[in-house]
């Protein structure tokens, strides 16, 4: 596969330029999968492991850029943040009193409410 | 600087708390932060929400000039440094009411740098002299929903109307020592937001509140582990979680437990903190910058147009009342202790002194005595205060110009005050009315002296035979025979030329 | 009417002002098309005959009362199902959102609505757009009308704007939209014989896009040639206030300026690109480009981006990133799907609602996103990226000094067969000719460069600097009139 030569290593091997790997293990990627809310059966995890294993080691090869001096990127194009005026409901594409519309989707919407299960704070 | 005495007397000896306060304070504006809805208070549930604060797929952030704007001079007010580069990151965690599954706010570089503020000395509370307390940092973001559980048995509802509400954080230095120190900062920060107009410090509305963050250590000793208690609304409070955690913590610690990191909720009924149901996951937020935003870059004209729109802030207007206007450092404090009564206190003297078409410095005494001892106490008989007050400022000059003139002596101004608060009718008309004028005729005034006298030939005697005291005695007299309404200092020549006789 | 279907975007446009025929005619032969390809190429994933007839009506209507005619008047297009379009389904091929009507129209749409566009239904996708091959969608993947010479093998139309592709390259829409995070544009477009443009970043509002990775995300259209892009780009470009992201600057009259001569432009040609063993027939169209160019009057240069190779990896932990914050909305509490199994609580309702309502391929997605941003990872992956990225950019501001426009593969294969990648990095080493110029912001299209031994299409990216959609046009057009393309799918279906 000459792409994967290209990418500078073959990422199938799981190699990475700092001679070992930080691989994640089941328990990892149990962890991550209930940080991003996602429920993941025994199985699902199992071979997510690999799956994930070679892509981390693969974007590891970054790890090798002198980035000495280099500012991480803030914006991909030269742009400075605008501000907006302080006015209720100017463009009602993006102001209030639109509650039909808000919660017109909802899967259980109640007396103008979003109705989830129950919390016990 | 003397440190605070305050200590928790455990079992084994003596602990001393350290406490940090990160206070979340309501930004006043129209609209939300990011969207364009409105921000006010006690709207029907879901009805100030736009498709942005919704998190409706494709939705977008754009912020609100004023937020940044206030937030700024908040900084500025507490001499912090303003950031001319800062950004907004995203908290990610999944609540119910937090409907982007992040917060936007601000943790690698915020608005607001390194400020403080100093706390008074209150002998009384064991702040012996004042105390600066640093602030780390001001940054701005968003608030969250609020959930209801008490409305069905076995759903909890959403309401977004204060989803994307602007709030500026204001963290403070692990600087307090006591539950006084701690109930003194936020006093204070609050007194300064009002000041500054950057948040109207309803703390009963949500608007102003606190996450207390507590330890206790041997004095002197490192740091111990902190307990952050979430969300406490009044002064009274937080300086009841202070004590009550602190002594938590000792009891723990002398029994052998050890304290644990953990977030805390405060039950007012019990006097106590809970752990809240921890999260396995929940400090690990994934913070990165909103790719959905630039970075923020304020430039001077926006920097000095913040600096140039703050008013005087309490401090410096506490030292102009005692070193420009006279008033003592007591009635400095109270007429500046909150910025309405300082601006009504400000009409007042200025009307005062152009009704009296004197510098503002000669009616300062006289304006600041009779709002503090008089008209304070008329109101709060009526249960009302300066915001409801019946009387202007200028309603207020009129009637004291009237006694600054000589037209009404100050016990009648008592009368007529009365008579202003009951009818709304004007001190002029009221004195003109019911015949209130002050008696400045020598010749009628010296009439009633002469029978007065006369009838108390007796007293007369005993005072011309050095029995001075009865001076007083001869002054009432007359007045009481003239109704309250002659002119005082008229009275009291005549009475001693008569009396010299 | 068949005849209809055959014309671009222009060419319905004028025909229509000309009175040649109606708007409701070319609605009703596009709808017919749709209607008879739906099954087997599957790049609807709803269907709107009404809406694209109503609209047509409205311009007839217009034309009738002697009315001026918008930039696109009469034409129908198709639109990708991730712009948000109000009361008609908006799913980005995920479970998640089935069902999911707007009660709002996303500016981008909008823009096209108000030029005299309308709309013959919502194109399949990679779900939320991540995929290079539309096998993620929700809904099947859209199919390919190409076919390789002497089989009947299903390919992909490419990804993630597959059903933009499928539908443009087998006729049934004259133009579509599509969005490009990574190469989403113009790798479909170039697996399927067909143009596509990816402006500068911030060209086109965000505002209403079902949002994939924020800084990277950027919509453009695709139709079959350079002057159609052209076109159909500017009525979708300009400022939005509600996207803070959103370029403040005048739309160019990009079509009216296209100008194929290019004397005295520099093409720069990335040597990095030239990687051992390129695919036979991707690097002789890419040859031929470079003579083309030539031939349009260019000087062509060896220029250097020496950090093209980390940008794949750059990007797959940019973009997931982004997306695992992007994605955490869909919760079940506000639209789309809930799954509530007995006795959950509300953190269980997440759970379970974005264990049944994403794909896999968003869920190894999410995952990654997760892990880079993690406490204790996020320096050594999201910051290292970032600045990686920084240097990527640079590296294109260097090369622009010396050139006007960078020619190269758009991908480095052409069209494969669905099934064919069953390993993700397989699929994600199919973006590496396109994430560069994404993570840079900049403006690059893809055209038709001729046909692979096998008998597919094949397309040469042309990069521009930043806000040069111009200069990417001219080039692209350069090209196009030289290639000659006008090999179309024979129709199986």
């Amino acid at each position: 596969m000459p792409l994967a030569l290209f990418m500078g290593r073959d990422f199938r091997l799981g190699f990475n330029g700092k001679g070992c790997c930080m691989s994640v293990d089941t328990a990892t990627v149990a962890r991550i999968a209930s940080l991003a809310r996602i429920k993941v059966s025994e199985g699902e995890l199992e071979a997510m492991v690999p799956e994930l294993n070679g892509i981390l080691n693969w974007v590891e090869q970054l790890g090798e850029v002198n980035v000495e001096g280099v500012e991480p990127m803030t914006a991909v194009i030269p742009n400075t943040l605008r501000l907006r005026a302080d006015v209720v409901n100017a463009d009602p594409l993006t102001g209030g009193g639109i509650r039909d519309a808000v919660l017109a989707n909802a899967p259980a919407a109640e007396h103008g409410f979003f109705g989830v299960p129950k919390v016990i704070e | 600087m003397a440190e605070s005495t305050y200590r928790i007397q455990g079992a084994t000896g003596e602990w001393e708390v350290v406490i940090g306060l990160e206070v979340h304070a309501q930004v006043t504006s129209n609209a939300k932060l990011f969207s364009g809805s409105a921000t006010a208070f006690g709207a029907e549930p879901n009805s100030q929400v736009s498709l942005v604060d919704a998190a409706m797929p494709g939705m977008l952030p754009v912020p609100n000039m004023e937020c940044i704007r206030q937030a700024v001079r908040t900084g500025m007010a507490i001499e912090a440094a303003i950031n001319k580069w800062s950004r907004f990151d995203r908290k990610n965690y999944f609540y119910a009411d937090l409907p982007q599954g992040y917060q936007i706010s601000q943790l690698y570089h915020p608005l607001v740098g390194e400020g403080s503020l100093t706390i008074e000395a209150d002998e009384k509370a064991g702040i012996p002299e004042p105390k600066v307390i640093g602030i780390e940092r001001i940054h701005v973001e968003q608030d969250a929903g609020k959930l209801m559980h008490d409305q069905h048995p076995t759903m909890s509802y959403v309401d977004l109307n204060r989803s994307g509400v602007a709030l500026m954080e204001i963290v403070s230095r692990p600087d307090m020592r006591s539950p006084a120190e701690a109930g003194a900062y936020l006093s204070k920060l609050r007194q300064i937001v009002r000041y500054v107009g950057s948040c109207d410090g309803n703390m009963d509305q949500g608007s102003m509140r606190a996450d207390v963050n507590v330890s206790v250590r041997r004095p002197g000793d490192e740091f111990g582990t902190r307990t952050e208690t979430k969300n406490v609304n009044s002064v009274r409070f937080v300086m009841a979680v202070v004590e009550s955690e602190a002594k938590r913590q000792v009891a723990l610690i002398e029994d052998g437990g050890k304290v644990v990191q953990e977030t805390r909720l405060y039950d007012p009924d019990k006097n106590e903190t809970r752990s809240m149901r921890s999260k396995e996951d929940a400090h690990d937020y994934r913070y990165f910058p909103d790719p959905d935003l630039l970075p923020l870059v304020l430039d001077d004209a926006f920097l000095e147009e913040c600096r140039a729109s703050l008013p005087e802030l309490p401090d410096a207007k506490r030292a102009r009342y005692v070193d420009g206007l006279g008033l003592s450092a007591y009635n400095a404090g109270v007429l500046t202790n909150d910025v309405d009564t300082a601006r009504w206190f400000e009409a007042l003297l200025a009307a005062t002194a152009s009704a009296q078409n004197k510098p503002e410095a000669d009616v300062a005494k006289q304006a600041a005595n009779w709002l503090l001892s008089e008209f304070f106490g008329a109101l709060n008989k009526l249960g009302k205060d300066l915001s409801t007050s019946p009387i202007s400022p200028e309603g207020a000059a009129e009637l004291l110009a009237l006694v600054g003139n000589g037209t009404i002596s100050g016990s009648i101004a008592k009368q007529v005050l009365e008579k202003m608060l009951e009818t709304g009718d004007a001190a002029g008309v009221i004195v003109e009315r019911e015949g209130l004028k002050q008696n400045s005729d020598t010749g009628a005034i010296e009439a009633v002296i002469a029978e007065i006298l006369t009838k108390n030939a007796d007293k007369v005697e005993q005072y011309r035979g050095g029995k001075e005291a009865l001076f007083g005695f001869f002054v009432g007299q007359t007045m009481k025979a003239m109704q309250g309404k002659a002119n005082p200092q008229i009275i009291n020549e005549l009475l001693k030329k008569a009396l010299a006789g | 009417m068949t005849g209809l279907t055959d014309l671009g975007l222009i060419a319905i446009r004028d025909g229509v002002a000309k009175g040649e025929f109606t708007a409701v005619e070319v609605a009703q032969a596009f709808n017919a098309a749709v209607a008879e390809a739906q099954e087997a190429l599957n790049a609807f994933i709803v269907t709107t005959p009404e809406a694209a007839l109503a609209a047509a009506e409205k311009v007839d209507a217009t034309r009738a009362a002697g009315k001026e005619l918008g930039k696109l008047a009469g034409v129908p297009i198709g639109m990708k199902d991730l712009f948000a379009t109000k009361g008609v389904q908006t799913s980005a091929a995920s479970k998640i959102l089935e069902g999911f009507t707007p009660q709002y129209e996303s500016t981008v749409s909008q823009k096209l609505w108000d030029a005299g566009a309308g709309m013959l239904g919502k194109l399949n996708l990679d779900q939320f757009a991540m995929g290079s091959s539309n096998e993620s969608s929700a809904f099947g993947p859209a199919i390919s009308p190409w076919r390789r010479k002497g089989d009947t093998a299903a390919l992909t139309a490419g990804g993630s704007s597959g059903g933009s592709s499928a539908a443009v390259a087998a006729r049934l829409c004259p133009a579509a939209t599509g969005t490009d995070t990574g190469g989403s544009i113009r790798q479909p477009a170039a697996f399927t014989g067909i143009s596509g443009i990816k402006p500068t970043y911030g060209r086109c509002s965000r505002w209403g896009i079902v949002a994939f990775a924020s800084s990277l995300d950027q919509a453009g259209p695709m139709a079959h040639d350079v002057a159609d892009c052209a076109l159909m780009l500017e009525a979708m470009a300009g400022f939005d206030p509600k996207d803070a992201t959103s370029l403040d600057m005048p739309v160019p009259d990009w079509s009216a300026l296209l100008n194929a001569d290019l004397k005295g432009k520099k093409v720069g040609i990335p040597r990095e690109y030239r990687i051992e063993g390129l695919n036979a027939d991707v690097a002789k169209a890419w040859d031929d480009g470079i003579a083309w160019l030539k031939d349009a009057g260019a000087e062509v240069l060896d220029i250097s981006l020496p950090h093209s190779k980390y940008a794949l990896a750059t990007y797959y932990i940019i973009a997931p990133a982004e997306a695992s914050s992007n994605l955490a909305r869909y919760d079940g509490v506000r639209y789309g799907l809930r799954d509530l199994p007995d006795g959950a609580n509300l953190q269980e309702m997440y759970a379970a609602t974005r264990a049944a309502g994403f794909g896999a391929e968003v869920k190894r997605r999410i995952l990654i996103g997760t892990y880079v941003l993690s406490a204790g990872f996020y320096d050594a992956y999201y910051t290292q990226a970032q600045k990686v990225r920084t240097l990527i950019s640079r590296d294109f501001e260097e090369a622009f000094k010396q050139c006007d426009v960078i020619l190269a593969p758009t991908a480095p294969t052409p069209a494969f067969a669905l099934g064919e990648k069953s390993n993700p990095l397989d699929l994600y080493l199919g973006d590496v000719f396109s994430v560069p110029a994404s993570l840079a912001g900049l403006p690059a299209m893809s055209v038709p460069a001729g046909l692979s031994s096998d008998g597919l299409p094949l397309g040469l990216q042309i990069i521009g600097r930043p806000f040069d959609e111009q200069g990417v046009l001219n080039a692209g057009l350069a090209i196009e009139q030289r290639a000659q393309f006008s090999a179309k799918p024979e129709k199986w279906w």
